[in-house]
């Protein structure tokens, strides 16, 4: 470096690195610092005030909810008008077997068609179609699945009844299966797939005793995250299994289903019955709506964690 | 075409020259040809996978089918009135879904609004780290950033803070109908009040709200919008190749300078795409609307007037309907079907575009 004594260029250069080295000083007195500042601040702002709703519903949930959450609550009846007491043991019921439905459907479904879209034909026109089509199915809105299994199922066997309302949810519940499948099964090294081949292996048995068996934990977390929304949905539900205000099984003990018949009639769920009674003028009939939405929320986010818990420990595996 | 043949499976330890014949004979033992009944069976497991994989999108035509095949008496019988007319009257089997629309688009952008704010602020704060960055620097100031429990801290909220986002998608969404009647309305009745009795001369403001009305109907529609936005967003903005944010930096941009001249407009066609998907969710969403919407078929500017949408219609008639007005909701179905069915295409089509034009970047 030569003195700047000496040489004016150098002299000129050095002060112009220290006015642009204050330029890029931090400090809140320069406008674009502060206005980075300010702007970090507001969005944290924005980020915590997002996440108020969901702190405010839980508060409430316990709050309100807790009180009605009684064991009688889980053996008894929806109360009637003006009633005390009741419960929702038969939407509870009602809940579990039409997802329980809607999962049988759907877990075949979403996990063939990923298997066939990442093992069989990655690259083909049908993988990219199945692609595009379960991405677009997606965004389908809840409701219309129940308007397709109103279409479908209850205009065909002349009822309203629990598989109708599985239908529509698995309709709901295959591209997440789907799409998470699809994803897990891409993570399964290729050595493991070229060692069974190396083997002798058809590839049905690759697929079968390799690759389904190390994605699994990644399969099972799509199933549980579709469970979980599926659990919650009411929309499709409203005009497919109704409601009902008894229990499911006509012959005591009357907790599950027995017959075919007993499932081809109208089903209480959960969620319906949160949305039937949150517009009542009844007192007990809004609390225990209130015990059935905490009792929703408990097993929707239960399952929902769970089933990323699943995925972070499985997401190690390399 | 398979790719493994008969015979294959002997081939592999005679080409290895030098494997001894120990392993030769405990090979054989684990590896052997396929045999017929694993062929037969390969085939049929291959061909049933190809036809799901068909019925997956044929789903999507059958869907469109079942339900256009339900509406199209009503829509023989009502044609483009059915479209223009604003009475839904069953007794007088006269159907209009005007107010429905105007509704449903109403509700919608008001919601995307709010939540596309909220949730393009959730995408950054998490996509850039400003959480566990912070603490650092907090931590840092304390002198506590190398000590044991603390030094992991930052990463641990910033998980604890994603998973709580998605938790916000998490909860059903007839829950949040019952959170609004009860905590939305109350809380927004006395400021609507208020700008009712101010300023309603303004056209938002022109009725009062009684109670179930657009407003509550489109904050609680905003909450829900927001984790499908803020996290495809966030996705967008992770995939921004870190060469471009290291430039930034390098070139002595601060912190928003970088995000709003750089990282955003990088991943403008992904946040576009998460934006177009939110609205398409908004366009779509029944309970929220069905309990807060307050299922009057107005028209009105006011964000105070009790209002429908085409999902709230569905959910709330659809249960009682007699045959005839069935087919008049199938047909009102068909319309929310194709109405969301373009918004979803297009939304997939952006964030497929979106991903294909980061190619050249990274």
């Amino acid at each position: 470096m030569a003195d700047p004594i000496d040489n004016p260029v150098a002299a000129a250069d050095t002060a112009l690195n220290a006015e642009a080295l204050r330029d890029l000083e931090w400090s809140l007195r320069k406008p674009r610092s502060l206005f980075s500042y300010a702007m970090s601040m507001l969005t944290g702002a924005a980020t915590i005030a997002a996440l108020l709703p969901l702190f405010s519903v839980l508060f409430l949930l316990a709050k309100k909810g807790i009180a009605g959450l009684t064991f009688t609550a889980f053996t008894t009846l929806p109360p009637a008008a003006m009633s005390t007491g009741g419960g929702f043991g038969n939407a509870l019921i009602g809940t579990l077997v039409i997802v329980a439905i809607a999962t049988f459907i759907s877990v075949p479904v979403g996990l063939f068609a990923a298997i066939y879209i990442t093992e069989f034909a990655p690259d083909s026109q049908t993988a990219k179609a199945v692609r595009f089509a379960a991405k677009v199915l997606t965004g389908l809105p809840s409701i219309l699945a129940g308007v397709f299994a109103f279409a479908t199922v209850v205009v065909v066997t002349g009822g309203f009844s629990a598989p109708a309302a599985g239908v529509a949810l698995a309709l709901l519940m295959v591209p997440t299966i789907l799409l998470t499948a699809e994803e897990a099964i891409k993570r399964v090294p290729p050595r493991m797939r070229e060692a069974a081949v190396g083997m002798g292996a058809t590839q049905t048995q690759v697929v079968a005793r390799v690759v389904v068996p190390t994605a699994l934990p990644g399969i099972v977390t799509g199933v549980m995250l579709a469970v979980a929304r599926a659990a919650g949905e009411t929309a499709p539900l409203l005009f497919t299994a109704l409601f009902s205000d008894f229990w499911m099984s006509r012959t005591a003990p009357n907790f599950l289903p027995k017959t075919m018949a007993d499932l081809m009639k109208p089903t209480a769920s959960l969620a319906v019955m949160i949305y039937n009674f949150s517009g009542s003028p009844f007192e007990n009939q809004i609390a225990m709506a209130w015990s059935a939405a905490l009792a929703l929320v408990v097993i929707v986010l239960l399952t929902n964690i769970a089933g990323q818990a699943l995925a972070k420990r499985t997401s190690s595996i390399k | 075409m398979s790719v493994v043949g008969p015979g294959m499976a002997q081939e592999i330890p005679a080409a290895g020259g030098s494997v001894s014949v120990m392993t030769q004979s405990s090979a054989h033992d684990i590896s052997q040809p396929p045999s017929t009944f694993d062929i037969i069976s390969d085939r049929a497991f291959r061909r049933s996978t190809l036809i799901i994989a068909w019925f997956v999108v044929a789903l999507m035509f059958w869907l469109v089918g079942s339900i256009g095949k339900q509406a199209m008496p009503a829509v023989r019988a009502y044609g483009w009135s059915f479209l223009t007319g604003s009475t839904w009257d069953a007794n007088k089997e006269v159907f209009g879904i005007l107010p429905a629309i105007t509704g449903t688009m109403y509700s919608s952008v008001l919601g995307l609004f709010i939540g596309t704010m909220f949730g393009l602020a959730i995408a950054i704060f998490l996509s850039e780290g400003f959480l566990s960055s912070g603490l650092e620097a907090v931590l840092k100031a304390v002198g506590l950033d190398e000590t044991r429990p603390w030094s992991a801290l930052p990463d641990r909220l910033e998980d604890l803070l994603k998973v709580t986002v998605e938790l916000l998608a998490a909860i059903p969404s007839v829950v949040y109908g019952l959170w609004g009647i009860f905590v939305v309305i109350p809380l927004v009745r006395p400021s609507a009040d208020w700008l009712h009795g101010h300023l309603g001369w303004i056209p938002f403001f022109k009725t009062s709200l009684s109670g179930p009305g657009l407003l509550p109907a489109s904050i609680v529609l905003a909450i829900m919008v927001l984790p499908t936005i803020s996290a495809i967003s966030r996705d967008a903005l992770v995939a921004v190749p870190p060469k471009m944010r290291e430039a930034a930096f390098g070139m002595g941009a601060t912190r928003w300078e970088a995000i709003l001249a750089i990282f955003v407009p990088t991943a403008a066609t992904g946040i576009f795409g998460a934006v177009i998907l939110g609205f398409g969710r908004a366009l779509g969403e029944t309970m929220a609307l069905a309990m807060l919407a307050g299922n009057a078929n107005v028209i009105s500017w006011s964000l105070f007037s009790p209002a429908n949408t085409l999902a709230a219609l569905l959910a709330n008639h659809f249960p009682e309907a007699d045959a005839i007005e069935v087919g008049a909701l199938m047909y009102a179905a068909l319309v929310l079907l194709g109405i969301t069915l373009v918004v979803n295409v297009v939304g997939t089509l952006i964030l497929q575009r979106a991903d294909a034009s980061l190619k050249g970047l990274r």
